[in-house]
């Protein structure tokens, strides 16, 4: 399994003997060493993972106990309505770490030294996002946990439950592709930061992830019912809470193959030429 | 010794770049032998970062070619990437990792036969003095550790060639020559390096070959000697009790002088081409005039002066440019 380029010297011609299966071999390989490292940071600084759910319980507290009496949802009760909604906002700023974090590498100077280096080139961005989605499974795991403390409930079963968040985590991984393009492209952690939250306000507030979209002005629905994120909460609810469940996951699914057939190229792009 | 020991280890050849409006490199050729250091010396924007960054597959120039080891950069960018290392001048490791966690992550991503990897790790870190503190984070070392952390990581996969991109900059003095003596070491054991520097004494204490870079062009190269010998002068400085005495002195030596004497208040400052011969002269002329000087002193040419006579500036205080600028590109 090793990857043997032959080289002449005096021609300069290059015969690379690296057979395909050794090629995503090494992908493979690499994309997990790149994941490992990220994870160990996480593991170190744990304070990353604490500070990136405290905002979120925060909205679980403030939705449950001093809005939410103020917000009616036909059927169900507030909170079970709420939980995916703050799931999806969880998963959704959690994404912009990704940015965070490849902004920072730009800046240290280590991607400089991955691009240097006979390493898959997909590994990168591949091992960051794949990070990235394990951190949100111990977060959307988090956020569930403190649900169910405030009273959340789930109408149908914990195969749906898991499906739900199985989707939720599948739409952060897509966004996590948007910001990695995003945090390669500006290549200052404060900077990603500051540019990740314009582009996350509107997805995260003008959706069905707190209120339901028809207490909004008309001119706000057709965007709040059919934009990503709240397709994806329409998704997870009817999943927690039962009903019909295939309209919306379907779409849900179509919406995260969209985000990540335009974003994973284009942050590939932004790779090859950054640092 | 073989045809491959012969050959040149890194070949440059009219390479040009441009970031904009910024034109980074602009015609450069250099070619290092096998086994020898070349030293990159110009202010900072001059175009020594482009260059290597180029010869490491990280950058694509614009016009020209390079090859490393015989293998085109451009049309084999990994096959030269299995050839070098590279220690930038940001120390480029993870602050979150142990310092023997950087060197495995490397380890790996250069795929090396996984059973040897701990073992290269340990290596390492013996051999650049951070054993005890191998197991702490990153972020808890001096700026010399990461340094020398760096310079580690380039070395994993014992490449050949190797590109040092001003190794050690921002490092205080002692780091410094612990880097050096480093670098002096992998040097005897055969290693091609290129190296990039602002400062004078880095590349006339390690370079075999100095190349000077201005402005994204080659404007003079050699080694450390010829260049002195061609660009320097030796300088005999003389100081006096007052500066009426520095005034007469400058009467009496300016004959002497291959450019025009400086004069800074009492002391006076000659550059001459011949440094003995001119010594004798000078004390003879100053004795014929009734001057005895103060002080005297005679500095050898130094490198200061080749990059003064060649830029118009003195190397360390040059401006910075976009070269420093991450992300400009």
């Amino acid at each position: 399994m090793t990857a043997v380029t032959t080289v002449t010297a005096v021609t300069g011609v290059v015969e690379p003997t690296e057979q395909p299966s050794d090629r995503l071999f090494h992908a493979v390989a690499d994309t997990i060493t790149i994941a490992q490292r990220n994870l160990i940071t996480l593991r170190r600084v744990p304070q990353l993972l604490i500070f990136s759910t405290i905002q979120p319980v925060i909205f679980v507290l403030l939705f449950r106990y001093v809005f939410g009496g103020a917000i009616h949802v036909p059927n169900v009760p507030y909170v079970d309505f709420l939980m995916p909604g703050v799931f999806a906002q969880t998963v959704a700023f959690g994404a912009m770490n990704t940015a965070i974090g490849l902004a920072a590498d730009v800046n240290t100077g280590l991607i400089e030294r991955f691009r240097s280096l006979a390493m898959a080139r997909s590994a990168v961005l591949a091992g960051r996002t794949l990070a990235d989605a394990v951190r949100n499974v111990l977060v959307v795991a988090l956020m569930a946990t403190v649900g169910f403390a405030v009273g959340f409930r789930v109408h149908t079963n914990a195969l749906s439950l898991l499906a739900a968040l199985a989707l939720l985590v599948l739409f952060g991984y897509a966004l996590s592709w948007v910001f990695a393009a995003v945090g390669l492209a500006v290549g200052q952690p404060e900077t990603a930061q500051a540019a990740a939250f314009p582009v996350m306000a509107p997805l995260v507030f003008a959706s069905s992830a707190f209120v339901p979209v028809s207490t909004m002005p008309g001119w706000l629905q057709p965007f709040a019912e059919h934009q990503p994120l709240s397709v994806v909460v329409s998704a997870s609810r009817d999943l927690v809470l039962g009903g019909p469940t295939a309209t919306h996951v379907l779409q849900a699914l179509a919406w995260c193959a969209v985000i990540l057939a335009v974003a994973a190229p284009l942050a590939v792009r932004r790779y090859r030429r950054a640092a | 010794m073989n045809d491959r020991d012969l050959a040149p280890a890194i070949v440059v050849e009219g390479l040009r770049k441009r970031f904009g409006d910024v034109v980074a490199l602009d015609g450069i050729d250099l070619e290092v032998p096998a086994g020898t250091v070349l030293g990159l010396l110009g202010p900072n924007g001059a175009g020594k970062t482009t260059t290597v960054r180029v010869l490491t597959t990280t950058v694509r120039p614009d016009a020209g070619h390079a090859s490393v080891l015989g293998v085109d950069v451009m049309r084999h960018p990994a096959a030269v990437r299995a050839r070098i290392g590279l220690a930038g001048q940001f120390a480029a490791v993870d602050d979150n990792l142990t310092g023997r966690e950087n060197l495995r992550m490397v380890a790996q991503l250069a795929h090396l036969p996984r059973p040897g990897i701990a073992a290269r790790a340990t290596e390492l870190l013996e051999r650049f003095d951070l054993v005890d503190a191998a197991d702490r984070p990153v972020r808890t070392y001096s700026g010399g550790m990461r340094r020398r952390l760096d310079l580690a990581a380039a070395l994993v996969h014992r490449p050949p060639v190797l590109f040092l991109d001003e190794p050690t900059t921002g490092l205080d003095p002692q780091s410094r020559s612990g880097v050096w003596e480093l670098i002096g070491e992998l040097v005897d054991d055969g290693a091609t390096v290129l190296l990039t520097t602002q400062y004078l004494e880095e590349a006339d204490r390690l370079a075999h070959r100095i190349v000077v870079v201005d402005d994204g062009r080659v404007i003079a190269e050699g080694t450390a000697t010829e260049l002195k010998s061609r660009f320097g002068s030796t300088v005999i400085e003389v100081g006096f009790s007052s500066a009426a005495g520095a005034l007469r002195a400058h009467a009496v030596l300016a004959r002497l002088a291959v450019r025009e004497p400086e004069q800074s208040d009492s002391t006076l400052r000659v550059p001459v081409a011949d440094g003995p011969r001119a010594l004798m002269d000078a004390l003879r002329a100053l004795d014929n005039g009734g001057l005895a000087p103060t002080t005297l002193v005679v500095r050898e040419p130094s490198l200061d002066d080749v990059f003064l006579t060649l830029t118009g500036r003195r190397a360390e205080s040059a401006e910075p440019a976009p070269e420093t600028t991450r992300g400009a590109a």
